[in-house]
């Protein structure tokens, strides 16, 4: 296989968000032919393009965590806006009572709610890996009840967040033509890229998600890993929940974030990821959160009432849910069996994108009976 | 022929039964404390009946939730089916020129439409529970805010009369400061919670849907070995559920009167942890559904116990929160002492996760 | 009433992809009749039993019930003609009651009358001596009354031909007895039982005869009087008694006064291994022989804490350790190679080169990543050695044939260089060259002071590479062999009387 082969059929799971993508694209140049316009004003970008990527800053870090809960521990955290909000509440409180707001007030005030998002994700980990819960109850406790933990860190009030720094960190840095919060966002995806190269991350989450009783065989502790991707996604929160709330100014723990669990299951299944976890494409998933944030604007612009986009978007997941579904999934595999056997008269072609499957035939292992 | 040593063994109780049991021990032991710490107020039996009177439509979703998880599975949309048949009862009712009857049916063909979606994709199509009921709960949500934003106050003579019946029961009152008797009254919501509890009662120990969906919750794998059709037992427990959502929704509209956003939000949670303490597993295959309402007075009870001692509304949620986790700490305890099953917490088939 | 036949199969044949699973097979059942199904891995009994109840189509053959011929074409109609099957798994619902269990999914009622479910439950339970109470939760009855109550529904259905799958696994010497008890006063009343189990000794106890099976071909029906167990065991091992051709013996372990590279002692683990002794030196092979559920793979899985250990001392070289969880074992130099390859073998969905990679990588830790050059050669290496077909490394796993998915987790333990590998069935859905190659692979290793355990289901396989053998027998250890008494004929004697 030539190396040019090799990586299309290695990114052959990003042809469902990319098309995807690619038609709400177009369905938003037919609209409007000026779509991809961009403009610069005080020295800043804007435009649909420039616009899309401030927008789902937080729901692609989010996605990413979300990725890799998913993979190992089978199951989805309900609980991320909760958790960003808790997070969030605890920096702008950092903030708030620090005297003169200094970058490194804001460093250190970043870095506190990442703790709080570790020992949040702590939480949801315990139950997950040591008593067994499944993801989505689990963190259906914060799911709960998270919101009203946050509203008591801010005091019971929607303290306001009003310092320079945070204003330039939740819109643009003067001199900088790149909106912030696209190039925190950009930061952090280079560090996970670079995590995921210099640890085994990869390997031992898809081992465990594919066959956790192989994977213990070889030496992974299963609950660690799992405990590991909460612990991941809680921190994903928190830095999303900090961008959140830099560009909105203030804190509203009722609606910051809210929701945004939603767009991110949508997101990790667009992505071509299984929701009942296994192998993982992190690439795939930020492509489905910004075809998300995409759609989320084509409704809005073909002027669907904002409410309705949340009766669209769940029609959404059914349809897809039903067409990642086993039974229709065999289903379609029965048709496909039948159209190729009516079309093939030469059998020299192999599905292309799919590896080969060799079986010999005296082979019987595989099939054989005791 | 006889085995040696074949002496009958002593009934233990059966897991249902003793869950049933601790819950009503807890119900007790909380309206107690209430009783001892706001003695002015839970002393009336007007206190009791109005745990009923105001909150009609969380015991009607506990029922019906109650159903599905019996089955093990679970359905997070009943809430938001609730708030929707409510602003469309409201809605038929003032601008359709509906009668109560028109609402009621509306309400019920709503809440089957739901089910029937959710029995399908789930029993038939094999999706996980979880996700689907989530996105019929926006989808519910969705529907709710596309039809009408702003409250809407029903002012149908009928219905508005229908609302405002009470009955009376005249052994069971209070004195109030004038000396002046005033008995307890209940409204008609209240009534049809009492039918529908005992109507699901007899459903799920005598008739044979009841039996299966048991057999499916208890263990699936066996149910069909045993000949049971279980897709369709857990179709029918998730219509079932739908339409008891939708019954909850024309009887909250009863209570409030009102159209809302808001009507009915959280429900689904409040439910579950309702019903967790009322000794229904999330496991599945066990409870009795007569828990079900008592586990909706005991989450109320504390509520309220709460509200008395002046905390805030919001943090009911998270108190609703922390009961679920510690009753399902406790369950698994519970089970894992009967010797069943080492330190692990109770599964049910919704909660594993599917792998080919 | 006994020689009346009510089940006969004559010339079944059945085939999968690539295997022939039953090759004219007969089979006969008589009226009140014990009748034991007898085979190893691959002899065909599973496929046998799916087809009598209806979950297979036979290819070929005729299947007669009391005379009549009959075409089984799901487990419906099996079980409407009055064949019933209580699985090793029991299929109740435990969260109901036992008269529940009983009645559950039969009839056409919409409403329960449990007074009379009840009181017809306490009738059968009495006639057929359960020791259970029709109102009782299933799940506070002991797995033999369980299995009994299983039996009972049967029966109530009325059923001729009661199947029982491995009932005794389970269970211990009374609950055994218990069942025994049943099984007689069902014989009694003419029901015909087909029993199949691993216990050779319970064979002797409650059967009537014996059917055994190999390779799909039926060796034969012996009356169980006129079947010692030493004839048995050949005719499943498809050994001849005297057959006792010079087999390469291969040379002796290295001298015995070297401390041992594994050493335990009262070993012991969750999944019912009993406390045993095991010790093994360097450059040595030894084997562990018995037959399928002799608790094997059980013992061996102690060694390297796959199941949970619960008791025993064990030391590495001479230094005493704690080995609780298999990266312990491995970073003892431990490696192993599970039996079942499907669930605890290969990770299916990842790639041939990342399942090779494996296990070293895990030794290696989370923040050492191999390059992906690193991890290309050494996939590469192994692929040439054990001449893996694959039309690449990326491959997922799961695309490859059953043998050479088997060669890609041998590739994983040798990429480890343990100190002591335990294989066990690695020669498991290999074809013969490659069994060969394997061996002469392991004789290597061990001629470099490897240690290896090699478990194998073919004892002439064994007698090649192991120095010595550990014999079990219905899962405890009955003896070992070494040096002259290492012959065929010996572990068989071994494995049909113990000790």
């Amino acid at each position: 296989m030539t190396s040019l082969k090799k990586k299309l059929d290695r990114s052959s799971h990003l042809v469902f968000p990319l098309s995807v993508l690619v038609v709400l694209l177009i369905i938003n140049l037919i609209k409007g032919a000026d779509y991809f316009k961009v403009t610069m004003i005080n020295g800043v970008l804007y435009g649909n393009i420039p616009n899309i990527l401030f927008g789902a800053s937080e729901l692609v870090i989010l996605s990413v965590g979300m990725t890799l809960v998913t993979a190992a521990a089978r199951g989805q955290d309900i609980s991320i806006g909760e958790s960003g909000a808790i997070s969030s509440a605890i920096f702008v409180q950092y903030v708030l009572s620090s005297g003169n707001v200094t970058i490194w007030t804001i460093l250190v005030g970043f870095l506190i709610s990442c703790a709080a998002g570790l020992v949040i994700g702590a939480f949801n980990g315990t139950l997950v890996s040591f008593f067994n819960v499944q993801p989505m109850v689990a963190t259906l406790i914060l799911f709960l009840g998270g919101r009203s933990i946050a509203f008591i860190i801010d005091g019971k009030v929607s303290p306001i967040l009003a310092n320079p720094i945070s204003n330039q960190i939740g819109t643009f840095i003067p001199g900088v033509p790149i909106q912030t919060p696209i190039i925190l966002t950009a930061v952090f995806l280079v560090i996970v890229a670079i995590v995921l190269k210099t640890t085994n991350l990869r390997l031992y989450v898809e081992a465990v998600g594919v066959n956790p009783s192989a994977a213990r065989l070889n030496g992974i502790n299963p609950k660690k890993i799992i405990f590991m991707t909460f612990l991941i996604m809680g921190v994903c929160s928190a830095v999303a929940g900090f961008i959140a709330v830099n560009k909105a100014g203030r804190h509203d723990s009722v609606n910051l974030l809210k929701f945004i669990m939603m767009d991110a299951i949508l997101a990790v299944a667009l992505g071509g990821n299984s929701l009942a976890g296994g192998r993982f494409s992190i690439t795939g998933s930020i492509i489905g959160a910004y075809t998300i944030e995409v759609l989320n604007r084509t409704l809005l612009r073909l002027e669907i009432d904002p409410e309705a986009i949340k009766a669209f978007k769940a029609a959404f997941i059914i349809v897809l849910m039903i067409i990642a579904s086993p039974v229709v999934r065999e289903y379609a595999g029965k048709l496909l069996e039948k159209a190729k056997a009516v079309i093939s008269g030469s059998s020299a072609g192999t599905t292309g994108g799919l590896s080969q499957a060799v079986v010999s035939a005296t082979d019987s292992s595989g099939k054989k009976e005791e | 022929m006889q085995l040696p040593n074949r002496s009958k063994p002593r009934t233990r109780m059966s897991n249902s039964t003793l869950l049933f049991i601790i819950a009503g021990i807890i119900f007790v032991l909380m309206y107690g404390i209430a009783l001892i710490s706001f003695p002015v107020s839970f002393r009336q039996f007007q206190t009791f009946f109005d745990f009923f009177n105001l909150n009609a439509a969380l015991f009607v979703v506990t029922l019906g939730i109650c159903i599905v998880m019996i089955g093990g599975g679970i359905d997070i949309s009943v809430g938001a089916v609730c708030g929707l048949v409510t602003m469309a009862c409201a809605m038929l009712l003032q601008y359709g020129g509906g009668n109560i009857w028109g609402a009621l049916l509306l309400a019920l063909g709503i809440g089957l439409a739901f089910g029937v979606m959710h029995g399908f994709l789930i029993a038939y199509l094999d999706i996980q529970p979880f996700i689907i009921t989530l996105g019929g709960m926006f989808l519910a949500q969705g529907l709710l805010t596309m039809l009408h934003k702003e409250p809407l106050n029903v002012t149908n003579p009928a219905f508005v009369a229908l609302r405002r019946t009470t009955i009376e029961i005249p052994w069971l009152g209070t004195v109030n400061r004038l000396g002046v008797f005033i008995p307890s009254e209940i409204r008609p919501s209240v009534i049809l919670v009492a039918a529908l509890v005992i109507l699901y009662a007899a459903l799920m120990k005598w008739s044979r849907f009841g039996r299966n969906l048991y057999a499916v919750g208890g263990n699936r794998q066996s149910a069909r070995m045993l000949g049971i059709n279980v897709k369709r037992t857990i179709f029918l427990s998730y219509v079932l559920c739908g339409v008891t959502a939708g019954l909850s929704g024309f009887v909250f509209l009863l209570t409030t009167g009102a159209g809302n956003i808001g009507n009915g939000s959280l429900y689904e949670m409040k439910a579950i942890a309702s019903n967790v303490m009322g000794g229904i597993m999330l496991s599945g295959g066990v409870g009795n559904l007569l828990g079900a309402p008592i586990g909706t007075l005991t989450l109320l009870t504390i509520n309220e116990l709460i509200r008395a001692a002046g905390v805030q509304s919001n943090l009911q949620a998270i108190i609703s929160g922390l009961l679920l986790y510690i009753f399902i700490v406790l369950q698994s305890i519970v089970m894992a002492l009967r010797g069943r099953s080492k330190m692990k917490l109770a599964l049910p088939a919704w909660l594993k996760p599917n792998r080919q | 009433m006994q020689s009346e036949i009510i089940l006969k199969m004559e010339g079944i044949c059945k085939s999968f992809p690539g295997v022939r699973a039953l090759d004219n097979v007969d089979f006969v059942l008589r009226k009140g009749e014990i009748h034991a199904l007898m085979g190893e891995n691959g002899a065909g009994k599973s496929t046998l039993i799916k087809i009598i109840t209806g979950v297979y189509q036979k290819d070929a053959g005729q299947i007669y019930l009391e005379g009549k011929l009959v075409n089984l074409r799901s487990p419906q109609d099996a079980q409407n003609m009055g064949i019933g099957t209580v699985f090793q798994e029991i299929a109740l619902c435990p969260n109901l009651t036992v008269a529940e269990n009983m009645y559950i999914g039969r009839g056409r009622n919409a409403f329960v009358n449990w007074k009379q479910m009840n009181e017809k439950a306490a009738e059968l339970l009495d006639s057929l001596g359960i020791p259970a109470s029709p109102t009782q939760e299933l799940a506070s009855c002991s797995i033999a009354v369980q299995q009994m109550i299983a039996i009972a529904r049967a029966v109530d259905m009325d059923c001729r031909i009661l199947i029982l799958d491995e009932p005794t696994s389970s269970l211990d010497e009374d609950e055994v007895q218990k069942l025994f008890s049943l099984m007689r006063e069902l014989k009694a009343r003419g029901v015909g039982i087909i029993f199949i189990t691993h216990f050779i000794d319970q064979v002797y106890e409650i059967s009537d005869t014996i059917t055994v099976l190999r390779n799909g071909r039926l060796i034969g029906e012996y009356p169980a009087a006129e079947l010692s167990q030493i004839e048995l065991v050949s005719k499943m091992m498809g050994k001849a008694l005297s057959d006792v051709a010079a087999m390469k013996k291969h040379e002796p372990a290295k001298s015995d006064d070297s401390v041992p590279v594994f050493e335990a002692q009262g070993l012991s683990s969750a999944a019912g291994v009993r406390p045993f002794d095991f010790t093994i030196h360097k450059g040595e092979v030894n084997g562990f022989a018995g037959l399928l559920g002799s608790g094997r793979s059980e013992s061996v899985r102690a060694i390297f804490a796959a199941d949970k250990v619960t008791g025993g001392e064990v030391r590495v070289n001479g230094r005493k350790v704690k080995i609780k969880s298999p990266l312990h074992a491995m970073k003892q130099g431990i490696g192993y190679l599970p039996e079942d390859r499907k669930n605890d073998g290969i990770v299916d969905e990842l790639s041939v080169r990342d399942n090779i990679i494996l296990a070293l990588q895990v030794m290696k830790g989370f923040f050492r990543p191999l390059s992906r050059k690193q991890a290309e050669e050494f996939a590469n290496e192994f692929v040439k050695l054990l001449e893996v077909k694959t039309p690449s490394l990326d491959t997922p796993i799961k695309s490859l044939s059953g043998g050479n998915q088997q060669k890609v987790i041998l590739a994983r333990w040798l990429l480890t260089h343990p100190e002591y590998l335990i294989l066990d069935e690695p020669t498991r859905g290999i074809d013969v060259g490659t069994k060969v190659e394997i061996q002469k692979l392991v004789l290597k290793l061990a001629s470099e002071g490897m240690s290896l355990t090699f478990i194998s289901s073919e004892i002439d396989e064994m007698l090649r590479v192991c120095s010595r053998l550990i014999v079990m027998k219905d899962r405890e250890i009955v003896g070992e062999l070494n040096g002259e008494d290492l012959t065929e004929q010996n572990v068989m004697h071994m494995i049909a009387q113990g000790r």
